[in-house]
């Protein structure tokens, strides 16, 4: 039999089947590329005529040429902030429980299934949680204290998988020197562990953090549509964000209103970029010193 | 033993980016015969036999120059369709890959691929290539079953049925088995002295022993050239070279 | 010897509460699961009280907001069901032809720079997928392939879902694609396999659980979405298979309850928990339908 390419005809066919397999498949990466670009140049098109320093600096009003996006800027920096400050200590000690303390009982097990199954309930069932429980049945009213209980623990899941995924990948050996010399396992944890997982843990907050400032969902069912237009002053004031003002804003029949909502998206935008390169860089810079 | 030359290696080089694997390799392997590749770690012999299928061609930042015949064919020539070259040339690793698929999917999967659909077809030729492998009497029961579920040694045995499924002329085995236990070592030296009779068998060993009492012809390379090329017999008891004598006295390798 | 035996004891004691700090913070998710399902249950027993659960999972009308109010809660499984079927029939495809085409033919340097920019699809927040299938992707369609088509509309927003949801599918086909060993690879080159065909009859078939594992979460993630439907798929619940046509999921429709005046009590404020918990319960079945699904394949070879 011979190996030359011509006297198969077998072999035409196959080729050509691979390459059409091959066309299918860079042709479906091609579209999500274009729908990705499309999307963005939308987004920046509609919204820059929109976007200057008023926008930023103003409160919604009923005329589109005065109103901004300052109440919920406020809002969504008082809530994520707030949130932060819950969710890291509670995700990391989770965590910390989990692959360091925690028994290898039903229990634990049951725990893991816990937060496997919460990472994939729908966010608006987080809101009415936080609506049905927080606000309406503990009286604590619809406000950014309940808004931040409610996002922390919709990505309370987020945090703990990735700071388990950081705690192990300590080395044993690492765990074991320290232990060898008398310490504790507190001791191990806070002086070996931690410190090494830190980066790994801090990078997993801010890109979970960075999902929470672009939810709507939960945050309409606690916060609705109030018309805010002040900054707020404390934990227990109501309040909105930037995905309800945007929401908002396309819902609204008039044209201009759409302009307000796309320029309300570049704002949003450009602050998950900047969370989402502050977690990187972080990332970067300690993965390269990793031995 | 006949005269003629099977694959009729000439001036081969290989390299790996600036690692310059193999080094103007020429030889000549006889057919109906086992020839074993031997030398020290890192002498090319696995890059060696994966020119003769072409498989060095799936690392990224390989480079191939010089030519190998077989039958007269130059097989790294612009004409040269690959997917026939590699039908006929069988090929059996280090450490047995099944896939993860039954054991009668396995074996009819290079039929299959190679344009065979016929169902009757593919029973009798998986049947034919396990009985040839010594597999059959094992399996014969347990087709449908996961090839994973066998032991090492069946593996590589459903391996080679696997290969010859596709009627081979030649078949390369690369140290196959390193990975087995001495029972099954056994069982497949056994097969590939009766493989010989049909088709032409290379093998890369460490194990001298094994080169011994499997092959007729022997092959030594070091760091990437050829140092020597006889018969079993006269390599191990007349070695011409004094670096292919320390080998076989065990001074390195 | 003294001198050790005193500083145990406070170590001791720190030790065991610090254990139980953390141990409380592990059982805040159980709490929340339990919180979830306590809320829900609670309105929704209320709810039942007056709606009985076969007129709830049998009829076809929904109009709790509306004179006569009907409690039929299929509509908007429908909804939720149309729109999810829709997207994966932009995902599934595009998908796992992107898996493919990164983990088999992609060189290095090309993946790396395209797997980061996929993800950047999945980190886009849902309201900017709702703008832009209102604004950009209904005038288009209905300016070039659809002029029937109202404004809000099933297909739209289940193909914009569908975009939304694509990088959860690449993205995890690829790294289980990527996770099927080389040797299975080389095992069919070596018999004369072409590319696609490695790919297709080896790496996909190997890959396979992990590959169905990511539709399972896809499903699951297209069932709980709610701004994109909310601002584009609008809000009229009914039972049609025109994509064409203005739709409600349950998710729209618990969005759209929670923004109005309804009284706290009232049938009305109770129907966004019996929505909720039907949700809950859809998405429940379909992570666990998951599960088992990977499970099953992962043991068979």
């Amino acid at each position: 039999m011979s190996t030359k390419t011509t006297s198969n005809k077998k072999y035409t066919v196959r080729k050509v089947k691979g390459g059409a397999l091959l066309a299918l498949c860079l042709t479906g990466l091609i579209i999500s590329l274009v729908s990705l670009a499309i999307l963005l140049f939308d987004a920046f098109m509609d919204g820059l005529p929109w976007l200057d320093l008023q926008f930023i600096t103003s409160f919604p009003h009923y005329l589109p040429e005065q109103s901004g996006i300052l109440a919920a800027l406020w809002g969504s920096i008082w809530v994520v902030g707030l949130t932060a400050i819950l969710s890291f200590p509670l995700g990391v000690g989770a965590a910390l429980y989990l692959e360091e303390y925690a028994p290898k009982n039903w229990f634990t097990s049951f725990i893991r299934l816990n937060i496997a199954n919460l990472a994939g309930v729908p966010s608006i069932l987080y809101g009415i949680l936080g609506l049905g429980l927080l606000a309406e049945a503990l009286a604590l009213g619809r406000t950014i204290l309940v808004g931040a209980l409610t996002m922390t623990l919709l990505i309370l899941p987020l945090i703990i998988i990735a700071s388990q995924e950081a705690i192990r990948s300590v080395p044993r050996a690492d765990r074991e020197g320290a232990y060898a010399l008398g310490a504790t396992k507190w001791q191990v944890t806070q002086g070996i562990v931690l410190p090494q997982a830190f980066p790994g843990m801090l990078t997993g907050t801010i890109l979970a953090l960075s999902r929470a400032i672009g939810e709507a969902a939960p945050m309409i069912a606690i916060a609705g549509l109030l018309f805010i237009s002040r900054i707020p002053t404390g934990p227990l004031d109501s309040f909105t964000v930037m995905p309800i003002q945007i929401f908002n804003w396309v819902n609204q029949p008039k044209a201009e209103f759409q302009g307000l909502a796309a320029a309300g998206i570049i704002v949003l935008l450009v602050v998950l970029l900047a969370m989402n390169s502050i977690a990187i860089f972080i990332r970067n810079r300690y993965q390269k010193r990793a031995r | 033993m006949v005269n003629n030359i099977k694959i009729k290696v000439q001036g081969l080089n290989v390299w790996f980016g600036d690692n310059h694997v193999l080094k103007n390799i020429s030889i000549g392997i006889k057919p109906n015969a086992v020839t074993a590749v031997m030398g020290p770690s890192g002498c090319g012999k696995t890059t060696f036999i994966r020119a003769i299928n072409r498989l060095n061609e799936l690392i990224e930042g390989s480079r191939t120059s010089g030519e190998i015949f077989i039958d007269g064919e130059n097989i790294y020539s612009k004409e040269t369709n690959i997917f026939e070259l590699r039908r006929r040339v069988g090929m059996v690793f280090q450490k047995p890959n099944p896939f993860p698929k039954s054991v009668i999917d396995n074996v009819a999967f290079g039929p299959r691929i190679h344009g065979v659909g016929n169902e009757e077809e593919l029973q009798k030729t998986a049947e034919r290539s396990l009985r040839e492998s010594a597999l059959w009497d094992e399996v014969h029961d347990r087709l449908k079953d996961s090839a994973m579920d066998l032991s090492g040694g069946q593996q590589q045995r459903l391996v080679i049925a696997r290969a010859l499924a596709v009627n081979p002329e030649i078949i390369l085995l690369d140290e196959p088995c390193s990975a087995l236990d001495p029972a099954a070592t056994a069982k497949i030296e056994a097969l590939m002295r009766k493989l010989a009779e049909k088709y032409t068998v290379i093998i890369v060993t460490h194990n001298m022993q094994q080169a011994a009492r499997v092959s007729d012809f022997t092959v030594f390379l070091y760091l990437g050239e050829l140092i020597e090329y006889g018969t079993t017999k006269s390599v191990f008891e007349n070695p011409k070279s004094k670096l292919t004598e320390k080998y076989i006295t065990g001074e390195f390798g | 010897m003294k001198k050790t035996e005193i500083r145990k004891r406070p170590r001791r004691l720190n030790e065991w509460v610090i254990e139980k700090l953390l141990f409380a913070s592990a059982i805040v998710s159980v709490f929340t699961t339990l919180a979830i399902l306590a809320v829900l249950l609670f309105e929704a027993v209320g709810f039942f009280q007056v709606v009985s659960i076969t007129e709830f999972f049998t009829a076809t009308r929904w109009t709790p907001l509306l004179e006569p109010k009907h409690f039929g809660i299929l509509p908007l499984v429908w909804g939720t069901v149309l729109t999810t079927i829709t997207a994966l029939c932009v995902a599934v495809p595009i998908g796992l032809g992107s898996a493919i085409f990164l983990s088999e033919y992609a060189p290095e340097r090309l993946r790396r720079i395209v797997k980061p920019i996929l993800e950047i699809l999945a980190g886009v927040p849902t309201v900017v997928y709702g703008y832009f299938a209102l604004t950009f992707v209904t005038p288009f369609l209905q300016s070039t392939l659809f002029p029937q088509m109202i404004v809000f509309n099933a297909l739209s927003a289940g193909l914009v879902m569908g975009i939304m949801i694509i990088p959860m599918i690449a993205s995890l086909s690829e790294d289980a694609m990527l996770s099927v060993p080389q040797s299975f690879r080389e095992g069919a080159y070596a018999l004369g396999a072409h590319k696609h065909e490695v790919a297709i009859r080896i790496v996909v078939p190997s890959a396979l659980s992990g590959i169905v594992a990511s539709f399972i979460l896809a499903i699951s993630r297209a069932f709980g979405e709610t701004m994109i439907v909310s601002i584009a798929g609008g809000s009229t619940p009914k039972l049609t298979l025109n994509l064409l046509e203005s739709i409600q999921t349950m998710t729209a429709y618990i969005t759209q309850v929670s923004l109005g005046e309804t009284p706290y009590g009232s049938i009305e404020y109770r129907t966004i928990f019996s929505v909720g918990l039907t949700l809950f319960l859809m998405t429940l079945v379909v992570n666990l339908v998951g599960q088992w699904v990977a499970k099953h394949y992962w043991k068979r070879y």
